[in-house]
């Protein structure tokens, strides 16, 4: 909608970069932003807003204002991944992505925060502190939680944003951008979307390019799209979607970008419910939302069916050997010679290194990179890696052997719980919670599949909690229909922020969710 | 004394001769200004990609053919990790699980006695040919306490050849790998020039006794030309001979060779046996080849490799070019290798075999001895010769023609070398060294000489 109201100059590209801007100066306690580029967006700004005066504008995307999680290069725009050891990096190039959207004329507002290196289901262990879930300062939220201390800071009931994405996830929600990359290794960018409430797509692996995202697991990651209602994402998609010859793990195939039908007949789909994503820690209201929401698509004609995915239980330690032992590998090239952080220590090139890596990197990363190393070692390789490898074949097969039955899409949930407050949160270490929160999402990067959150009610507490559809292999198109559908009958609330009504200058109309497309 | 039995092995780096390097768009390129070629993906610049290079594989495959190797159509990239100055991604990719062609053989040549009339052939299998990326160069400066780390070279694409250990000496070894080197300058693959770097031996070494196991070996590193590998074998053969025979052991290490002392040296300690991590390279699928079988019907031409298309366009390798030689112009086999072991010298030689019409067996001895002889004595190569194969063959001619005697010739030879462009001709008449044909004219003069004499 944004996007026909620059088109008929019912605002300007620079307005609404202005608007952003000031928006999310305005929302800086939320933290989404690790750099702003206020400099450069106004320029792009600028030169969008000449296309749109000479009716040249580029596509949908031209003067849209988006975000970037801070693990993808940005050329002359400081890239961290929220970590020391980047801190300062200025990266000489642009990711295919990025470059993509710049292509498309959108507005580039800022790098976005996140776990360190994209570790963690949080957003809460990077550098540059943690991020707030925007809904924390909702309406919704306040009105539904009591503080437990009456004389206590009302600041410290806040939620985390999930993770690792939840500054493109946080940005989104709080609308300082319409769109927002990020990255899906385990559920980085589907968890954050369901805590804060908006779209998040994982696409196939292989359909976007890597080239520029800085890798954690490359078998498993792909660039995140986080949006505020899904026929946005499929506008982004199509323009980022398709071979890079940069990226030897694209398809050769030509991409087509879609327009996604408005379907009202799901009578022709049939629908699984994995029996194992009945997780131990599913609250009760999760599940009972699942049960609701299977229940809406067998009264609307659809053939619900209960499927089995078996392996499911033995994903997240299959994921935790392969994902550390990637992490070690993508690791070492930190080592201070060539970029980032260098170490004083320098009596020799060991102790240089070491020193310098024991002071760019977090527990986090550091623990991981001690356990890939040892899965790596020789005596171990067998026993630990390539036996999640085999494990990893079983579970991608799992979802071969219930797509070829006849089933179109699965739903899921996204999450065990809605967002829990920060102070409990950090109560368990960043392994443990990743343990626990990557459960219902990292199978579909095992098996490289498509999956989407789609934002469906507010919790007992307010907070937005979301369910998760799970696609075959390509079907982008399929997955994104069935979304859109499910999307127009749960009706999701626009987030009530006092900041935001603030800004709204009838920018961000009342319209059931701010959309661009 | 103990009929010990030594048991030599290679490993050898080729540097692929390509424009760009294994992985990355950047130049390939001898002796650049430091670090001006290196690419971000060379730097190991967060999240660059490898994107492999067509002409790298091609080359991996002709040589592959070339060593009579069975070329694997599925093969797979792994990272080898290890911390170093000169790897800045902290891993090298290389070919662990399933390289690219294995399972072949060379054939080379020694003479025996160091006669050159007889020469025996040998066989050497070899193992494996794997892709792999080259790293870049330390220099340490000590004086200042730092290491300068070049960039240029990490990254270009190797092929290591590994041969088996069917060798016994530093001969054989040396013998190996100059028909190697001769191959891949033929296939044009590699330069293989040693001094450049572009190709690097590593020797493995060990001795045992006739019905024993193989003993403890050690790899012999530094090796800087053919000859000092010949030597450096040798020398580590002998040493651990007398280690053994006194009673010692034998240390599974790594020995440099010194070339000024003309011994192997324990190399300072890598911190004991390296632990490598092997792990498949994530963002290179596995490499498929095809042959004209298997080609699919659709496919872009440009994106794939016909391993068939390769073998029926590789040159003449050296074996079948010196059997042709043999056989077109009636020539020793001996000659034949000599011929090709000078770079330009068989052409040389096919272009005085047709200007003239002296037979190529007479030929070829002014070619290997006088020319050669002159080329040796003043380090010249073939193509910096003063005197040219039109000259050469002006030249056998008129010694063809009984224009000169054979002692004229070489006198006039001597001349040529000079370079100061007379032609054969010219030089005859100026020295007045025709042969005199005319009957009458030599009984005058003999009879001249014979008067004197008898005078005296």
């Amino acid at each position: 909608q944004v996007s026909a109201a620059l088109k008929e100059g019912h605002v300007s590209p620079t307005e609404l970069c202005q608007q952003c801007l000031s928006l999310i100066k305005s929302t800086k306690f939320i933290n989404a932003y690790i750099t702003v580029a206020e400099e450069t967006a106004l320029k792009q700004a600028e030169a969008s807003e000449e296309r749109y005066r000479r009716g040249q504008p580029l596509g949908v995307l031209d003067g849209i204002p988006i975000a970037v999680k801070d693990n993808f290069n940005t050329a002359g725009i400081e890239t961290t991944c929220a970590s020391n050891m980047l801190r300062g990096y200025i990266s000489p190039y642009n990711a295919t992505v990025v470059q993509k959207l710049l292509d498309q004329g959108a507005v580039l507002l800022g790098k976005t925060n996140l776990d360190e290196f994209a570790m963690g289901s949080g957003s809460t262990d990077g550098v540059f502190g943690p991020v707030r879930n925007p809904w924390s300062y909702s309406r919704q939220y306040k009105e539904k939680t009591v503080p437990k201390f009456h004389s206590e800071d009302k600041d410290s009931n806040w939620v985390i944003t999930g993770g690792s994405s939840g500054g493109s996830a946080a940005a989104v929600s709080s609308f300082t951008c319409f769109a927002a990359l990020g990255s899906d290794t385990g559920g980085s960018t589907r968890n954050p979307a369901a805590h804060c409430g908006v779209v998040g797509l994982k696409p196939t692996y292989g359909l976007i390019s890597r080239h520029g995202l800085i890798p954690l697991v490359n078998s498993m990651d792909v660039p995140g799209i986080l949006t505020r209602c899904v026929d946005d994402t499929a506008v982004v998609l199509g323009s980022l979607a398709g071979h890079d010859p940069k990226d030897s793990t694209t398809i050769q195939d030509s991409f087509k970008p879609f327009e996604l039908p408005n379907l009202t007949d799901v009578s022709k789909l049939s629908i699984g419910i994995p029996k194992e994503y009945h997780a131990p820690g599913l609250s009760s209201e999760i599940l009972h939302l699942w049960s609701k929401a299977a229940d809406l698509f067998e009264k609307a004609g659809a053939k619900v069916v209960e499927v089995s995915l078996p392996h499911t239980p033995y994903s997240i330690v299959c994921y935790h050997v392969l994902c550390a032992a990637e992490v070690a590998s993508n690791m070492a090239r930190f080592d201070g010679l060539e970029y980032g952080h260098c170490s004083d220590m320098n009596k020799s090139t060991e102790s240089m290194y070491a020193a310098t890596r024991r002071e760019g990197f977090n527990d986090v990363v550091r623990g991981r990179i001690l356990s890939g190393n040892y899965f790596l070692l020789k005596q171990n390789y067998e026993k630990y890696f390539t036996k999640a490898q085999k494990v990893r074949r079983l579970i991608a097969n799992d979802f071969v052997k219930v797509f070829r039955s006849g089933v179109d899409v699965l739903l899921t949930p996204t999450t065990l719980s809605d967002a829990a407050p920060y102070v409990e949160f950090i109560k368990e270490d960043n392994r443990t919670r990743s343990a626990q929160d990557d459960v219902l999402t990292q199978a579909a990067n095992m098996a490289g599949l498509p999956a989407i959150n789609v934002p469906t009610t507010l919790s007992e507490r307010g907070l937005p909690v979301g369910l998760q559809f799970i696609g075959r292999s390509f079907q982008e198109q399929q997955l994104l229909t069935v979304a859109k559908w499910f999307e127009k009958q749960v009706q999701f609330p626009v987030i009530q922020l006092e900041e935001v009504k603030r800004h709204d200058d009838g920018v961000f109309q009342d319209q059931k969710s701010a959309s661009f497309s | 004394l103990a009929p010990w039995v030594p048991v030599v092995g290679l490993e050898i780096h080729a540097q692929i001769s390509s424009n760009s390097k294994l992985f990355s768009g950047s130049q390939v390129q001898f002796a650049a200004p430091p670090n001006s070629l290196v690419s971000f993906f060379d730097a190991s610049l967060p999240g660059t990609l490898p994107v492999l290079n067509k002409r790298c594989v091609e080359a991996a495959v002709m040589t592959g053919l070339a060593l009579n190797c069975s070329i694997n159509k599925k093969s797979l990239f792994d990272r080898k990790h290890y911390f170093y100055a000169d790897l800045p991604a902290g891993y090298q990719i290389t070919q662990q699980r399933v390289p690219i062609a294995v399972n072949g053989s060379l054939s080379y040549s020694l003479c025996i006695d160091n006669k050159m009339s007889q020469m025996v052939t040998k066989t050497v299998r070899i193992k494996q040919i794997q892709l792999e990326q080259d790293s870049g160069k330390s220099l340490h400066d000590d004086t200042r306490s730092q290491t300068l780390v070049d960039l240029n070279r990490a990254g270009v694409g190797l092929m290591e050849v590994v041969m088996e250990p069917d060798m016994c000496c530093g001969e054989e070894a040396a013998a190996a790998v100059r028909e190697l080197q001769l191959i891949l300058q033929t296939l044009g693959s590699s330069q293989a020039v040693m001094a450049e770097g572009q190709l690097r031996v590593d020797a493995n070494v060990s001795v045992h006794l006739p019905g024993e196991p193989y003993g403890v070996r050690t790899e012999v590193k530094n090796i800087n030309s053919i000859r000092f590998l010949a030597k450096a074998v040798d020398y580590e053969i002998q040493r651990q001979i007398e280690e053994l025979e006194n009673g010692g052991t034998i240390l599974n290490e790594t020995r440099a060779f010194d070339s000024k002392l003309g011994c192997t040296i324990p190399m300072r300690d890598k911190e004991g046996k390296q632990d490598y991590r092997f792990m498949p390279e994530p963002n290179l699928p596995p490499l498929i080849l095809y042959d004209a079988k298997s080609l699919p019907a659709n496919m872009n031409h440009q994106q794939v490799i016909n391993i068939d298309w390769i073998h029926e366009r590789l040159p003449d390798l050296p074996s079948v070019k010196r059997e042709k030689l043999v056989e077109q112009y009636g020539i020793l086999p001996e000659h034949s290798f000599t011929l090709l072991n000078e770079d330009g010298l068989a052409e040389f030689f096919e272009n005085v075999v047709k200007k003239t019409q002296m037979k190529p067996k007479k030929v070829i001895g002014w070619i290997l001895q006088d020319l050669l002889g002159y080329l040796k004595q003043h380090s010249l190569s073939v193509k910096e010769s003063p005197v040219s194969s039109f000259v050469m063959a002006d030249l056998l001619n008129l010694l063809e023609n009984k224009e000169i005697s054979s002692t004229a010739a070489k006198q006039v030879l001597a001349e040529l070398w000079k370079g100061e462009g007379k032609t054969p001709l010219e030089i005859v008449k100026e020295q007045k060294l025709q042969l005199l044909q005319d009957q009458k004219e030599l009984e005058q003069i003999c009879q001249a000489v014979i008067d004197e004499r008898e005078n005296e």
